[in-house]
């Protein structure tokens, strides 16, 4: 799966994201307040519910070290989120950019209907997988992992 | 919500933020980097830096300093070198911006504008040629280097016909090209960040400036103080008996004007007087100053010129305190009328001249004369006791009795008045009922302090 191209969203039914739930492992990290655990070589990060400056940059921050401890995928996670302002689009793009060098795949999940026409817009979504939500991100990044032979 | 609606309200939020964060002079670097993520994330923009390009007032500093990058790596720290033709053609076209894919294709300048009727689906296209070849040593050093880092644009910051700096964009994340109101929303807020560099370099300016002026004049206080120093010792050399007399005067009215509550800048201005107080005697003949015996009325009418001769010399100069030649003028004059040279009384002396005329007597009865060895503290107590109020002012007296009381009670550790009396001229068991008594006389209210303190 190629980032730069459009993605269709992904869909997946609770059953399929069982095998994942099993293997989680909390990293909340207290320092930055940024909560993430990975599942696999997916690393979960969680936005806050506004994406400006100080927490993008936290989220950036975890995104960095959870890439260099060798996740291979990331999944931002935006249920709390209710508003992204232009700072947040443009880290997000960096966390991108990253990720993009570090071969990883990102999927934003649980992005509000608000939140996903902006990115959409912008042309956030040419870049990422949009998710209904976490388990549906897990489990489509678990599909594509086998289908790549991962 | 229509896109366009959306668009236009994300912008709008964009620039808002943008006019707070550059309003804020706290952390400049953090001003510039937030800038720079207000800018890109406004139309999503993959990456940027914004480089401050030196004043026209450093010629010889040609190269630009990185402020903030985004989206290139952080090794990338790009430094480019502006001659004076790139400058111009940056001035030349301050609302617009260059291509760098067509300055690699052809090296010669494209300034970006709109097409057409300006909708929003306009594409920014080349449409002119501003500059002549000789002018774009820039673009044929960087053009390339640029393009392989993936900026596609470059925007001139200028503020008030100043190259204040550029910023360099990459493409947008879409992957579609810059519209002509994009580019309108980038050179907006281009511009906004561009008066925050400038007004941060204004700041910067002004205070160096405060820092050199403020250097300058301490400077300059210090090279003052230096001089009256080596005027005060050039007075006292002309007296041979009473060498050191115009350093410890100016030490005295320092002390008292401490203990009268002056201010620093008084406090110094009133050593000064001291030291200068009887700069007049330079015109005295030397044989008056140094007779080893009690001068006659002629001499003294010639003696007691000094006064307003220090006036007539210290007039003309620029003192950093007020009133410095009034003080020499009136430091021979007596509260009951009967001092030189004007005879003023009570309120018609300045105060400044009041604290001098205590310094020097008391240096005067302090210190041996060619005719007369100096007074005990008994004496000078039993003189203050009878000339304060004819003399003296009493709220003078009271101040140095109170200093004096200080050091003899150890309530001030300093040893000012035991360093110029010698270390035997002070008798603390003696003294300090001296002082109390003289200074209940003269202000009830001071008893208890003084005695307290001694206690």
């Amino acid at each position: 799966m190629s980032l730069k191209e459009p993605q269709t969203k992904l869909y997946a039914t609770a059953a399929q994201t069982k095998v994942y739930a099993t293997k989680e492992e909390p990293l909340a990290d207290l320092k930055s307040n940024v909560r993430s655990h990975t599942v696999g070589t997916t690393a979960v990060v969680y936005a806050s519910d506004y994406l400006n400056k100080l927490t993008g940059e936290r989220i950036e921050r975890e995104c960095k070290k959870q890439l260099d401890s060798g996740a291979r995928a990331l999944v931002i996670d935006f249920s709390d989120t209710e508003l992204v302002n232009s700072i947040g689009i443009s880290i997000l793009l960096g966390i991108i950019d990253i990720a993009e060098k570090n071969g990883a795949l990102v999927v934003f999940s649980d992005v509000n209907n608000e939140t996903v026409q902006l990115f959409e817009m912008l042309g956030l979504t040419r870049h990422v997988v949009l998710a209904k939500d976490e388990e549906e991100a897990l489990t489509n990044l678990s599909t594509s992992s086998k289908a790549m032979g991962h | 919500m229509e896109p366009n609606t959306q668009k236009l309200i994300h912008s709008f939020g964009a620039l808002a933020d943008l006019g707070q964060e550059v309003a804020d002079t706290g952390d400049f670097m953090e001003m510039v980097r937030t800038s720079l993520h207000l800018l890109l994330g406004t139309l999503a923009i993959r990456r940027g830096a914004i480089i401050e390009c030196p004043t026209h007032h450093l010629p010889e500093d040609k190269s630009t300093n990185l402020l903030a990058v985004w989206g290139v790596g952080e090794d990338y720290q790009p430094k480019f070198d502006v001659e004076d033709a790139d400058r111009d053609l940056f001035l030349k076209a301050p609302d617009g911006a260059l291509l760098v894919s067509a300055l690699v294709q052809s090296p010669k300048s494209k300034v970006q504008s709109q097409n057409g009727t300006g909708s929003g689906s306009d594409r920014v296209e080349d449409v002119a040629t501003t500059a002549p070849a000789s002018s774009l040593i820039f673009f044929d050093r960087y053009a390339s280097q640029l393009q392989q880092q993936g900026f596609d644009l470059i925007i001139p910051m200028v503020v008030r016909g100043e190259l204040t700096g550029l910023v360099l964009l990459g493409g947008k994340a879409s992957g579609d090209p810059f519209t002509a109101d994009d580019l309108e929303v980038i050179k907006s807020m281009v511009r906004h960040i561009g008066v925050g560099i400038h007004t941060h370099r204004l700041l910067g300016e002004v205070k160096q400036q405060v820092v050199e002026n403020r250097r300058l004049y301490e400077d300059l206080r210090a090279i003052y103080r230096d001089t009256v120093r080596a005027f005060a010792a050039a007075i006292d050399i002309k007296d041979k008996y009473t060498q050191g007399h115009s350093e410890r005067v100016g030490k005295y009215s320092e002390i008292i004007a401490r203990e009268l509550g002056f201010g620093e800048e008084e406090i110094e201005g009133m050593a000064i007087a001291g030291y200068l107080h009887d700069v007049g005697k330079l015109v005295v003949e030397r044989d008056i100053i140094n007779a080893p015996y009690r001068i006659d009325a002629k001499q003294s009418s010639e003696l007691n010129r000094h006064p307003a001769a220090g006036y007539e010399i210290l007039s003309p100069i620029h003192h950093p305190y007020a009133d410095i030649p009034l003080m020499a003028k009136y430091h021979h004059e007596r509260m009951d009328g009967r001092g030189y040279p004007d005879g003023l009384t009570d309120e018609q002396i300045p105060l400044g001249a009041k604290i001098v005329t205590l310094a020097d007597s008391f240096d005067a009865m302090t210190t041996d004369r060619p005719y007369k060895t100096r007074r005990t503290f008994d004496e000078v107590i039993l003189d203050l006791r009878r000339n304060t109020g004819s003399q003296f002012d009493p709220i003078v007296v009271i101040a140095f009795c109170r200093a004096l009381m200080k050091e003899l009670t150890g309530e001030t550790k300093k040893r000012r008045f035991a360093k110029m009396l010698g270390k035997n001229y002070l008798d603390a068991t003696k003294d300090i009922p001296l002082l109390t008594q003289l200074l209940a006389e003269l202000d009830p209210n001071t008893q208890t302090a003084a005695v307290g303190s001694g206690s």
